[in-house]
Order: structure tokens, then C-alpha cells, then sequence
């Protein structure tokens, strides 16, 4: 074989999802100088960023900006966009073994876990992440439903993901119409009749995983006050231990902000956050409809396994509140890609440092990488991405350079346009995605929005007149 | 974070040595793994012990003909595991306080991994410069 990296015989990559880690794996493949690159980015949807725009909430514009790092990337030369392109259905993986040596999978982690109690099927019982997807104009949940005439909701987990759902569901319509929220998720959220909403922490307040700003931001909402339980504000003596040398000072600052909203009066505010410790649901009770109208909760206590984490075991205490909607937020696992070794039990890739590994043979499969949270599983933010991807970059180059890649038969950048094209007629390009961004803002300039979504790729295609 | 996510980048593969064996060959092991510890399991396959560097220190002070001992005339007996759902921050602090450097990892009564102060090392770094880069991003977009 031809030495590889070289101008006549770039490296030819293909990243598999336009998610952050996608944009840093080719970040970093740019950025080296040993070898020539070429990255093809191949992305389910028309648009790429992936959770950026679908997940991070609307709320939170100053996250997103770091898009603009993304289109940096996307400008170098030897970048390529495929949007509206599936791996399975237009592409397999055979295929990108013709034409790419090497082959990275970033497609995140897109489904949640099941709490696995009873009741959990019942209507009303979500995962958080579909509602997400719907609020962010995600076009496979365009059509989603949502019942938002209940009075009560719960959601179950204290992420990120969690608190953007309580506070989406929180917030007034004047606050939701200067975000980039969907025209129909504003609607309906207007006519919510939703005054509680319940977040409930399977462990104590020094475990809780959401950020200071986070936590800051329920108490400083419009027209919601927010409040926890005296009782569930106080320390266990197991973690007042665990801070007892004081070092953890943003655990501490997290704690004195929650003891700040703990037995809090109602200000006359219409909506109330509860904030709830220790306590997980063990059982939804629904009507004669199947419709969720009760949750069960048992009262949890903390033990300290042996290395030392504080973990939550169920008492003998139990509780029921009424709630309408659930929003299950207690973790999330990637999904298997066809063709590629999957490790179920974790919802990961299995891999060697990003190299992917075969589960059953325990045995690196040449020429395929993997990174973020199809990688690890799903923890940290946007940023932890750039050092894993970097990690898996590090190892991509290191087998480049010992010669173990891929041989495509096809290596020419040429060959695989051509290949799309005929399977997907319909894909779309970076300059594509550009313009399209373009018209979004410009829609939203009109409005004082950062910009209005496209929700569905025929409405894509329409206003590229494709 | 959960141990969890440092052990699938691992690829599951954890290195072990019998308790009868000799600690030249468990010596090798570590020289050709480039580790600093290996599991010690009996024939079931179970954790008896755990087999560190500083072990091997410790007993070659003591006994410079140690080359041909059994392992487990050196291992560490009282071995602390860990599961995969321990917070990396709770284990990082358990290794500090109970001076040891490697911790077996167990789900179901089974061995799936090892995970290392250098593995944690590694993951908290990375979530530490990964929040600063997110931190700068979000300073340099300013209020826009």
C-alpha cells in the first residue's frame, strides 16, 4: 500500500455523526501536521452539532455558541459535510471500509434508561429526552405529543437534562419567547396548566450532579418560586463527613444554595419547583385511562460502599404524590449502530483508548475509532468531549503511523460523492447547512430570537429550493 | 463521573496471576502490560488479593531471593473492590486516604476491571479542561 497521509494519498476519515466530539475528532485530525487528512462527517440529520442544537436547552444560549468553533472546523480544507445521511440505511459499514482507512463513531448517546418500575408504560410517563427533542425542534419528534393540561409533573433524575426540563416546564411564555424554543413547544407550553413540578434526587443534596449555576437559576425564575424540604436539605452524617475537610468548595457552595430555598413560603408566584432528596419512585399509579395520576416513592437512606461512594438504599417509608406527567432523567446509553460491535449491558462501544473492541473477542477491530459518549457513556460537558476525542485522535495517528489501516478499494474523495448521491439524493452540505443557519437567524432577527428553528427536513428542503 | 465510563475505554481486559505462581513470572506481567498491579484470583476466577509494585518493593527489601515466591507470600490480602457505579471523586479520595493505587473493579460477584489513581487522574483531568473550555466558550460569547 501507498504510504498513507501523504498529498497524493491523504488519510481519508469518516466521522460518523456531526455531534461535538465529530467536529473536535476532526479539530484535532487538522490540527496535527504529520499527515495529510481528509474527514468526510457523515450526520443522520441535515443539520449537524447534534446535541448542541437538539439538546441543549433553548434557555441557555451562550452554550451554543461554541458552534461557531464547529464551523471553524468545518471551513478547513479536506472537510467534508454529509447531512440526511444514515448509517444503516444510505451507507453501510462495509461501504465506508471501501473508501475511508479509518472509520470513527460519534453518534453520543441517544435513548435513556428505564427506571424499571411498574407503571412506567403508562401514558404520561416520558423519558425527558424525547421531550427535549420536541421543545428543540428536533425533526423526528415534530409530531410528538405532550399532555400539558395536568397539574402536577415529576422528573425523576438531578442532571442537566432534568433541571432544563423542570425549568422548561417553569418558565413563562414571555421568558420562552426570546429563546429559540419551537413555535408549537411555545404554544403548548403557554397553555400548560402545570403548577408543580416535582424534581426528585434518588441521593442527598452533596450528591446531586446538577451545576451551582443550575441550581442558582431555579431560584431566579419569573414567576416560579422554588423549594425544598428542610428535612431533605440537612446533611447525613455520612456526607457531612465526606465535606468535613472543606476542600470541596463548589459541592459546599452547591449545599448553602439548596439550604437557601430549604422551607422557603410560597412568594404568590404561580408555579412551584419542588426540589426532593432521597427519595426514588418505586411504582406509577394510573387511571382507569391508563393515564399516570400517581407516583409511589420510597424514602431512601445513604451507605458508603467500600471505596468510598455514597450510595442510596430504600427504607421502609413510603410516600405518594400526585403528579400527571413524569419525565424519566436517570441516564442515557448510546444505541447500537448496525455493523459495529456494541457492548448492551453499558450502552457503549466498547474501545481501547477510542480503538473499538470487539466484546467478544476482547480484540481491537482494525481501522475503527470511537469517542464521547458513545465512547465513555454520557458524563461531563460539551468540553469533557475535546479531550476524549483527542485521546481517540492520538491512537488513530499512532496506528497510521505503524501502517495498521484500512486498504479501501476507492480512496478517492470523488468515489463516495458519487456513492451518496445515488443513494441519498437528498443529502446536504456543509454550505447547504450555512445557508439554511442563515435563514434561521434571519427569521429570528425579525422576532428578537436568536433564530427559528427548521423542525422538519422537507421544510429544509423546501427553502433550499432542493 | 462513574468508574464505569473509565473502564469502557479499557476494554475489559483485566490481567491476573495465580496465587501459587512465581513472582518472577507475575513480575513479567507487569513489565509486559506496562501496569503497576495485577489481581490475584484463585482458580474460580475470584479476587483473593491484589498483587502492586509496591508490594514487590517491600518483600525484595526484606528478601533479595523473593524471585521464585509464590505470589501469595507477597499480595495484599486485604483487598478493597469497587463497583462499576462508584463516583470517580469518592474512590480518588478512598485511595488517598487508605494509601493504595489500583482498586478491582466487581458487578455480580464477577472481576470486569481495574481502575488505577492514574486512570482517575486522567478522567478528572479531562472533565476539569473539559468544563474550562466550556467556561471560555460560554465567557467569550459574552451576553450574546
Amino acid at each position: 500500500m501507498l504510504q498513507v497521509g501523504t498529498e497524493s494519498n491523504p488519510l481519508r476519515v469518516a466521522v460518523i455523526g456531526a455531534g461535538p466530539t465529530g467536529f473536535y475528532t476532526a479539530e484535532h485530525l487538522f490540527r496535527q501536521k504529520d499527515f495529510v487528512v481528509e474527514v468526510d462527517m457523515f450526520e443522520r440529520l441535515p443539520s449537524p452539532y447534534g446535541l448542541v442544537r437538539y439538546g441543549v436547552a433553548p434557555d441557555h444560549q451562550k452554550i451554543k455558541s461554541v458552534t461557531k468553533v464547529y464551523d471553524r472546523t468545518a471551513k478547513k480544507p479536506g472537510f467534508r459535510f454529509f447531512g440526511n445521511v444514515e448509517l444503516g440505511k444510505h451507507i453501510q459499514v462495509a461501504d465506508l471500509r471501501c473508501y475511508y482507512h479509518q472509520i470513527v463513531y460519534t453518534t453520543g448517546a441517544q435513548t435513556d434508561r428505564r427506571l424499571g418500575i411498574p407503571g412506567e408504560d403508562l401514558a404520561g410517563s416520558l423519558p425527558a429526552t424525547e421531550f427535549v427533542a420536541w421543545y428543540n425542534g428536533h425533526p423526528d419528534y415534530r409530531d410528538y405529543e405532550v399532555d400539558l393540561s395536568v397539574e402536577a409533573a415529576a422528573v425523576v433524575g438531578v442532571g442537566n437534562v432534568a433541571m432544563d426540563v423542570a425549568r422548561i416546564l417553569s418558565r413563562t411564555p414571555e421568558e420562552l419567547a426570546v429563546t429559540d424554543i419551537t413555535d408549537y413547544a411555545l404554544e403548548a407550553l403557554s397553555q400548560s396548566q402545570i403548577k408543580d413540578v416535582y424534581i426528585l434526587g434518588r441521593r442527598g443534596p452533596a450528591q446531586a450532579k446538577f451545576s451551582t449555576p443550575e441550581i442558582k437559576e431555579l431560584g431566579a425564575m419569573a414567576d416560579a418560586d422554588c423549594c425544598v424540604l428542610a428535612e431533605e436539605a440537612e446533611l447525613d452524617a455520612l456526607s457531612q463527613a465526606a465535606l468535613a475537610d472543606g476542600s470541596d468548595r463548589a459541592t459546599m457552595k452547591k449545599i448553602e444554595i439548596i439550604q437557601s430555598y430549604a422551607g422557603r413560603e410560597s412568594s404568590g408566584k404561580s408555579r412551584k419547583l419542588t426540589l426532593r432528596f432521597l427519595v426514588s419512585p418505586v411504582e406509577l399509579i394510573g387511571d382507569e385511562h391508563g393515564r399516570v395520576v400517581k407516583m409511589r416513592l420510597v424514602k431512601n437512606e445513604l451507605y458508603k460502599t467500600e471505596s468510598g461512594t455514597l450510595r442510596p438504599r430504600a427504607t421502609d417509608q413510603f410516600e405518594e404524590i400526585p403528579v400527571g406527567l413524569v419525565f424519566r432523567s436517570v441516564g442515557y446509553r448510546g444505541k447500537a449502530l448496525p455493523g459495529v460491535p456494541f457492548y448492551d449491558s453499558w450502552g457503549v462501544i466498547l474501545n481501547e483508548g477510542g480503538r473499538v473492541v470487539d466484546p467478544e473477542t476482547k480484540k481491537p477491530v482494525l481501522g475503527e475509532y470511537t469517542g464521547g459518549w458513545i465512547k465513555r457513556g454520557p458524563s461531563g460537558v460539551i468540553g469533557t468531549n475535546k479531550p476524549d476525542a483527542l485521546e481517540t485522535v492520538k491512537h488513530m495517528l499512532a496506528d497510521l503511523a505503524e501502517g495498521k489501516t484500512l486498504d479501501p478499494a476507492e480512496p478517492a474523495a470523488e468515489a463516495v460523492e458519487k456513492f451518496v448521491c445515488d443513494r441519498q439524493p437528498d443529502s446536504f452540505s456543509y454550505d447547504d447547512w450555512l445557508r439554511l443557519k442563515e435563514m434561521e437567524v434571519a427569521n429570528g432577527e425579525a422576532q428578537g430570537r436568536p433564530r427559528v428553528k427548521f423542525t422538519s427536513v422537507a421544510e429544509m428542503k423546501a427553502a433550499l429550493g432542493k | 463521573m462513574k468508574i464505569q465510563q473509565i473502564l469502557a475505554s479499557k476494554g475489559m481486559n483485566v490481567i491476573t496471576v495465580h496465587p501459587e505462581q512465581p513472582a518472577r513470572e507475575a513480575i513479567s506481567l507487569l513489565v509486559e502490560y506496562h501496569i503497576g498491579a495485577l489481581v490475584v484470583v484463585d482458580s474460580d476466577k475470584r479476587p483473593v488479593g491484589i498483587l502492586s509494585e509496591r508490594d514487590i518493593v517491600r518483600r525484595a527489601a526484606e528478601d533479595e531471593a523473593f524471585f521464585s515466591e509464590p505470589v501469595a507470600n507477597l499480595m495484599t490480602r486485604q483487598l478493597i473492590t469497587g463497583i462499576r457505579q462508584d463516583d470517580t471523586f469518592s474512590v480518588a479520595a478512598t485511595m488517598t486516604e487508605k494509601r493504595f493505587r489500583h482498586l478491582p473493579i466487581m458487578d455480580e460477584g464477577k472481576l470486569i476491571g481495574i481502575v488505577s489513581i492514574g486512570d482517575i487522574l486522567k478522567a478528572e483531568r479531562n472533565q476539569y479542561r473539559g468544563e474550562i473550555d466550556t467556561l471560555e466558550t460560554r465567557i467569550m460569547a459574552g451576553e450574546a
